[in-house]
């Protein structure tokens, strides 16, 4: 009876030390820069930039099958945040850095070094039964600010206005802070109603958006779905109204258009430079147009 | 068998059992001191925000830290109001749901219903908001005609569904554990099924009750994906009834969704540890508080046995 026993716990522990064995064996991820034979790229940030990424990376590694680029989403702030701490490859981010995330890089070793991958309007968008058609910059800046509560005063129904916005850990949150509801003055020091919502994702405002007449959000072009209703905006009363598409941004008539950034540790090397030109290039440039962002090399676009 | 095989199995058993009885306590003991180790390292990461802003800049009202406000009141009060919400739900509904189960259900509507019961606590919670998000938040809005269906309400709901099922097994144990001659006392005595359950059942498992709330409570305190997904994450402090039908932001969201961005020592960084250690003191609080109940009815028991 023992000896049964001992027997059953040796070969219990000789196939713990089997798993343990082949656990040592998993493959290395990640680090493996240089041009091998097979070399992974992380790519992480923003998620206005997300899909844009995807499509990028998913075209590439069917011209580059030695390639594998691995895709992951969660903010501007998320993915420059992973570039410092040396877990990714390349920080896809809506914003700039900030000058405390560049001296963090600093004081890991390196320089994170920028490139302007594409552009990108942040559009407007409400329920498709709501009858406003357009507002000015300074209109937006008073609903987010809390001045405006209320459709009627912008011409709209008789209807309690629902603030939406992407956490601050977006990129595009911060944007349309500082150019939209401080109108890009420097001294600005206007705020974000407290009664805005925060949605941890570009589909949590979706949803609201299609389904809530009272709703009204923002978000990167690229995510404004047929069903919900975009807003023309103008930069002032009396100044024309633009809708957001690439022909109005392309023209710098849409005034609420900016630069999507791609941020590397130190100068690209190897494999990760070959994707970064490109992604540069027209054939990646035409990606951007097909995903509905704003392409900034010349691309043909009919 | 001779005698010395004998002394050598009983020795051999002596140093097994020592070895069994060792590790037992290691495990005993480290659930003890990775709780203390839990909160060293919340206090390690979390009091130097006290150095860093000034107590009047804790307790304000307004929380957005990427502009340096770190008012944790309408987080704070987010949180209690979802949680009490949710605990003033899930009480009642699994509580009945607990003694049908136990004490009125024919034994093969209980084999029915506890399987489902424990499948509904497997649910994961992203699943529970992602429901939260596309149904409930509309009918919510239509139904009680409010700006939106992200509220404090939607979450309590959706809380109060996910913390059901703790409450209804953990009750429904000790339902189940209350000796069977308590009520064949009862009801000796000409008592009706619905008194006996009232006046014995209930009292007599009053502790364990309890505890099925506790727990109930801590799970509803403690999640997040699902509040994050249903409550709108408005930073503003709730202070009358309307607002239990407005956003709120809870501490759990705030960490989870902040956490991932902050640059490593930031002030927005250890205000986020001090968001974590309150939320900790918060549910050792609770427990200590539940314990201390627990504890002195059962001392009371015990006297009026002797």
């Amino acid at each position: 009876m023992r000896n049964k026993d001992t027997r059953l716990t040796i070969r219990v522990l000789a196939l713990l030390l089997l798993g343990l064995a082949f656990a040592g064996c998993r493959p290395q991820t990640g680090q493996s820069t240089t041009g091998g034979v097979s070399a992974t790229i992380q790519n992480k940030g923003s998620d206005t930039i997300v899909n844009l990424a995807l499509a990028w990376a998913e075209r590439y590694q069917t011209l580059e099958p030695d390639v594998r680029i691995a895709v992951t989403g969660g903010g501007s702030g998320t993915g420059i945040a992973a570039l410092i701490n040396g877990t990714v490859d390349l920080a896809n981010a809506s914003r700039h850095i900030k000058d405390e995330e560049i001296q963090a890089a600093r004081a890991n070793g390196f320089e994170p070094v920028e490139y302007v991958i594409a552009r990108d309007a942040i559009a407007i968008v409400i329920h498709p039964d709501n009858p406003v058609d357009e507002l000015t910059l300074q209109q937006i800046s008073d609903i987010y600010s809390g001045k405006i509560t209320n459709w009627q005063q912008v011409g709209g129904e008789d209807r309690p206005i629902v603030l939406l916005s992407r956490e601050t850990n977006s990129g595009t949150h911060v944007y349309f802070l500082e150019e939209v509801i401080r109108l890009g003055q420097k001294d600005n020091k206007t705020l974000f109603s407290q009664d805005t919502l925060l949605l941890p994702s570009s589909e949590g405002i979706g949803v609201e958006v299609r389904q809530n007449p009272n709703a009204i959000g923002y978000d990167g072009l690229g995510y404004v779905t047929p069903d919900m209703k975009t807003v023309a905006v103008s930069v002032g009363p009396g100044q024309p109204y633009y809708p957001p598409t690439v022909e109005t941004v392309n023209a710098g008539e849409y005034p609420i258009a900016r630069d999507l950034y791609i941020y590397t540790a130190g100068e690209p090397q190897g494999q990760i430079k070959t994707y970064l030109e490109w992604i540069l290039s027209p054939a990646a440039q035409q990606i951007v147009l097909e995903l509905g962002f704003v392409p900034i090399a010349t691309v043909s676009t009919d | 068998m001779t005698n010395e095989h004998e002394g050598q199995q009983k020795r051999s058993l002596s140093w097994l059992e020592f070895l069994i009885e060792r590790a037992i306590q290691v495990s005993g003991i480290s659930a003890i001191v990775l709780v203390i180790l839990i909160f060293l390292f919340l206090i390690k990461e979390g009091t130097p925000t006290f150095l860093e802003i000034p107590l009047s800049g804790l307790f304000a009202t307004r929380w957005y830290p990427i502009e340096e406000y770190y008012g944790l009141l309408p987080l704070i009060m987010g949180s209690l109001i979802v949680t009490i919400g949710a605990a003033v739900v899930s009480l009642p509904l699994g509580l009945a749901t607990a003694i049908f189960i136990a004490e009125i259900a024919p034994a093969w509507v209980r084999d029915i219903l506890k399987p489902f019961i424990e499948v509904l606590a497997g649910i994961p919670s992203v699943v529970i908001g992602f429901i939260g998000m596309l149904v409930f938040a509309p009918l919510i809005r239509v139904a009680l005609n409010i700006p939106t269906g992200l509220t404090a309400f939607t979450g309590v709901l959706l809380l109060a569904w996910m913390a059901l099922p703790t409450v209804v097994s953990v009750a429904e144990d000790v339902l189940d554990t209350v000796p069977k001659t308590y009520r064949d006392a009862g009801l000796a005595l000409g008592m009706t099924r619905w008194q006996v359950i009232w006046r014995i059942v209930l009292p007599a498992g009053r502790s364990g009750i309890l505890m099925a709330l506790m727990l109930g409570v801590g799970r509803a305190i403690g999640e997040t994906m699902t509040v994050m997904m249903v409550t709108g994450n408005a930073a503003r402090v709730p202070v009358g009834l309307r607002d239990f039908f407005m956003p709120v932001r809870t501490m759990t969201a705030t960490i989870a969704a902040e956490m991932g961005e902050v640059a490593h020592g930031s002030p927005h960084y250890h205000v986020l540890f001090t968001v974590g250690l309150t939320l900790f003191v918060i549910t050792f609080a609770v427990n200590m508080a539940a314990a201390s109940v627990v504890f002195r009815q059962v001392k009371r028991a015990e006297r009026m046995l002797s």
